[in-house]
């Protein structure tokens, strides 16, 4: 098994905000945080782009890189997730994640920072599987259940797609080849690399550039 | 008389005595960090559950038959 991943086709996604109310949905998750959302680029300008963004799962993911606690994780198919009982709340992770995927729920009476919440692909956390400590601190475990994020299973044009890198990166190359167009995946190479051969671009933009 | 006193101070000293031990049964609640390393709670696998009792197979299989289930290209046919 390859290591998990997103990805969203900017090409089909219509904005419906589906992937956002699945996620809410599924995890029961609190006013105020929001683990999966939709960006609009040029925003009622024909030609619109939007994409889904949540957590991305970098394969050498800042957030993990700068935690002072060493709360984050990477389990075994590549997810990353954390630990609540640790995390101290500093934000540092906020700052690092380049998709501004971690969210911090208010708490107390003066607005306090609580613990980090993020996307975690559905796999739960470090808690017994199905057991209501992870469900209530993490949500809920599809991954145990052999299910993909509710997110991606519900979305109406499978813009977003999510699991196994190869097979989802199969679909989408397979997807560009049959309509022609729409290679470029927004998030792509700052998630997962940059080609590192010589004279070899990172995105199709800077390969007209140049 | 005598031994009612008694039987208070022995009462008396049985709780100070509980009191002053009972620290000593406290597990330490701070952490060493190691830097680079995760600190937190280890993680089951995703099948090693009341679910798929460790039959990591079936769980690739419903894996890869939901991985699948997201190509349309490849339901067309079905």
């Amino acid at each position: 098994m390859a290591r998990m991943k997103f990805l969203c086709d900017a090409e089909r996604c219509i904005e419906c905000n589906g992937c956002v109310t699945a996620c809410k949905n599924e995890h029961e998750v609190p006013w105020g945080v929001n683990r999966r959302r939709v960006v609009t680029i040029n925003d009622g300008v024909p030609g619109e782009k939007s994409i889904s963004v949540a957590c991305m799962h970098c394969s050498d993911a800042p957030c993990e890189a700068v935690c002072p606690v060493n709360c984050i994780y990477h389990n075994d198919e590549g997810v990353v997730l954390h630990d609540k009982d640790m995390c101290i709340g500093c934000g540092y992770c906020f700052y690092a994640c380049p998709f501004g995927a971690p969210q911090f729920p208010q708490e107390g009476a003066f607005g306090m920072r609580g613990k980090m919440d993020k996307c975690t692909f559905c796999a739960g956390g470090p808690e017994a599987d199905f057991s209501q400590a992870e469900f209530e601190k993490y949500g809920r475990n599809r991954i145990a259940e052999g299910k993909l994020p509710a997110c991606a299973e519900m979305c109406s044009t499978k813009a977003l797609l999510g699991g196994d890198g190869d097979v989802i990166a199969d679909i989408f190359r397979n997807r560009v080849t049959v309509r022609g167009k729409g290679a470029e995946v927004w998030g792509w190479t700052t998630a997962y690399g940059r080609p590192e051969s010589k004279g070899q671009s990172a995105t199709p933009q800077q390969e007209k550039k140049s | 008389m005598n031994a009612n006193i008694r039987a208070a101070a022995f009462c008396a000293f049985s709780a100070v005595l509980a009191l002053g031990l009972a620290a000593c049964g406290e597990k330490p609640q701070a952490s060493v960090y190691q830097e680079g390393k995760y600190q937190g709670k280890p993680d089951a696998r995703p099948w090693d559950n009341p679910r798929y009792k460790g039959d990591k197979l079936a769980w690739e299989k419903d894996i890869k038959a939901r991985n699948a289930g997201q190509n349309e290209y490849a339901r067309q046919g079905q």
